[in-house]
């Protein structure tokens, strides 16, 4: 199929960006969206023009580094698909795909599609992990009983692969529905309720640091999350943290 | 006020709470402006004691005003925040896609029905501080009713209100809803609290507009 593509190409993060039209013919259905900018590539290589940067890298939708905003959805307009697993089957020939980078002040372009999302990091290391001594006594931790619920459900919200699909997707890029899910995963379980405070305030304030939007509740991140994150987890958020500023 | 918008968890909370304060103050509203199509005797009874007891005017009416006023200040301040934090707006933005057009646009909404209260203050508020205090009128529990009906009379007054009241539904439509997300309410209960939330916003919005076309089609002739 002939594809109309609409990309941002942008120089670097001080230059300012724009839109570039491309025309791409010989696309395959079976082709993941990932091919089809290769194939691009390729062609502007040949033409010794520069090719255009995106961010990727298992190509499996497990390690969350693709990303992409297409005709204004992040991983484009399929449900529970990150960028590499959408195929080109998705769309018709003759389409305008409109192809931006995500969108957002705490994640700041580097280079045309390519963005900075270490903003997520930051939060991860306010408190995204449970403090264990692993000078020879590491206690296992099947050892501790956990009731199946729980551990099932702290397991959806691991599998946030934090690609940042939720900020680009809402109104206001909140990350509420990213740090929820770190918050989550460790709430439910007991090994990390010891640290659950210190966590919650911690996240949340770095989160708000980074100068994230406020959440309105519009929903659309768990729409667009490419691992079904349910905005569950952003009531626990708020659960957390109303208890965990009560406690002080 | 500076340490609740510090954190946006505490954010949504006041916009949680303040708007349901709102609701609750709503629906108080609302059954009181019903007596005054289905017995307009009591409507002039509980007018006159919400217009004179010292409680609801002294407490209750200041407290409804600093709702009224923390609810769309914040809505202002979260607004202006996250506006910023897109920082470059896209060139493509499909927000259809995956959210309701209520959703996205509760600073509309809320702006049409900031608006209406302006009209609404002016129509009966202003009207009845200066009665009392302007004026120095006597007491005269009987008046209310007919004051009421009257206001109604131009066609511009009603439909004014009528879409108001279609706006004030689409906002309550997310916001009654939401509130109990921001608090972090989300379990098996949830779907039966966001039934009721919805009929509740489409219920006493279009009890509203009943009562104007009614008073507007029902005028007192003496």
């Amino acid at each position: 199929m002939k594809l109309f593509l609409k990309i941002w190409r942008q120089k670097d993060a001080s230059t300012k960006g724009q839109m570039v039209d491309y025309t791409l013919d010989g696309v395959e259905g079976d082709m993941s969206f990932l091919e089809m900018l290769d194939i691009l590539n390729e062609d502007l290589i040949n033409k010794g023009e520069e090719p255009v940067e995106f961010d990727h890298d298992c190509r499996e939708g497990i390690c969350g580094t693709c990303s992409l905003q297409i005709n204004g959805e992040p991983h484009g307009p399929d449900r529970l698909v990150t960028t590499c697993q959408l195929h080109m089957r998705k769309f018709n020939d003759g389409d305008t795909i409109v192809i931006e980078p995500f969108r957002a002040k705490a994640f700041p372009v580097i280079k045309d599609l390519i963005v900075d999302r270490s903003s997520f990091d930051r939060i991860q290391q306010a408190g995204g992990y449970i403090s264990v001594n692993t000078s020879g006594n590491t206690v296992d931790a099947n050892a501790i009983p956990i009731e199946k619920h729980a551990a099932d459900s702290a397991m959806d919200s691991a599998t946030c692969i934090g690609c940042g699909a939720c900020v680009a997707a809402c109104k206001n890029a909140s990350a509420m529905l990213f740090t929820s899910a770190k918050v989550s995963q460790f709430a439910q379980l007991p090994q990390g309720r010891v640290e659950a405070t210190d966590r919650v305030m911690n996240m949340v304030r770095q989160m708000d640091l980074e100068g994230f939007g406020n959440c309105t509740n519009t929903g659309a991140c768990e729409v667009e999350c490419p691992k079904g994150i349910s905005l569950e987890n952003i009531a626990r958020m708020n659960r957390e943290y109303l208890a965990a500023s009560v406690k002080g | 006020m500076s340490g609740l918008i510090k954190s946006s968890i505490a954010r949504k909370l006041v916009m949680a709470l303040s708007g349901l304060f709102l609701v609750v103050f709503l629906t108080q509203h609302f059954v009181i402006n019903f007596t005054s199509v289905i017995a307009p005797e009591t409507f002039n009874q509980w007018s006159h004691f919400m217009g004179y007891n010292p409680l609801v005017q002294f407490v209750l009416q200041p407290i409804l005003i600093a709702g009224v006023v923390i609810h769309f200040v914040m809505g202002f301040i979260l607004e202006a925040q996250n506006k910023s934090a897109r920082g470059v707006s896209y060139v493509k933005y499909n927000g259809g896609a995956n959210a309701s057009w209520m959703s996205r646009n509760m600073i509309y909404t809320g702006l049409v029905v900031l608006a209406f209260l302006g009209l609404h203050f002016y129509d009966f508020w202003v009207h009845e501080m200066a009665y009392k205090y302007v004026e120095v009128k006597a007491e005269d529990p009987t008046r209310y009713h007919a004051e009421t009906v009257e206001k109604f009379a131009p066609i511009w007054r009603t439909l004014l209100y009528v879409v108001s009241f279609v706006l004030l539904s689409l906002h309550l439509w997310h916001g009654f809803a939401s509130s109990f997300q921001s608090m972090g309410v989300n379990n098996k209960y949830s779907p039966v609290i966001q039934k009721i939330a919805k009929i509740f916003a489409v219920v006493i919005p279009l009890g509203f507009a009943f009562i104007a076309i009614y008073h507007h089609l029902n005028p007192i002739t003496h």
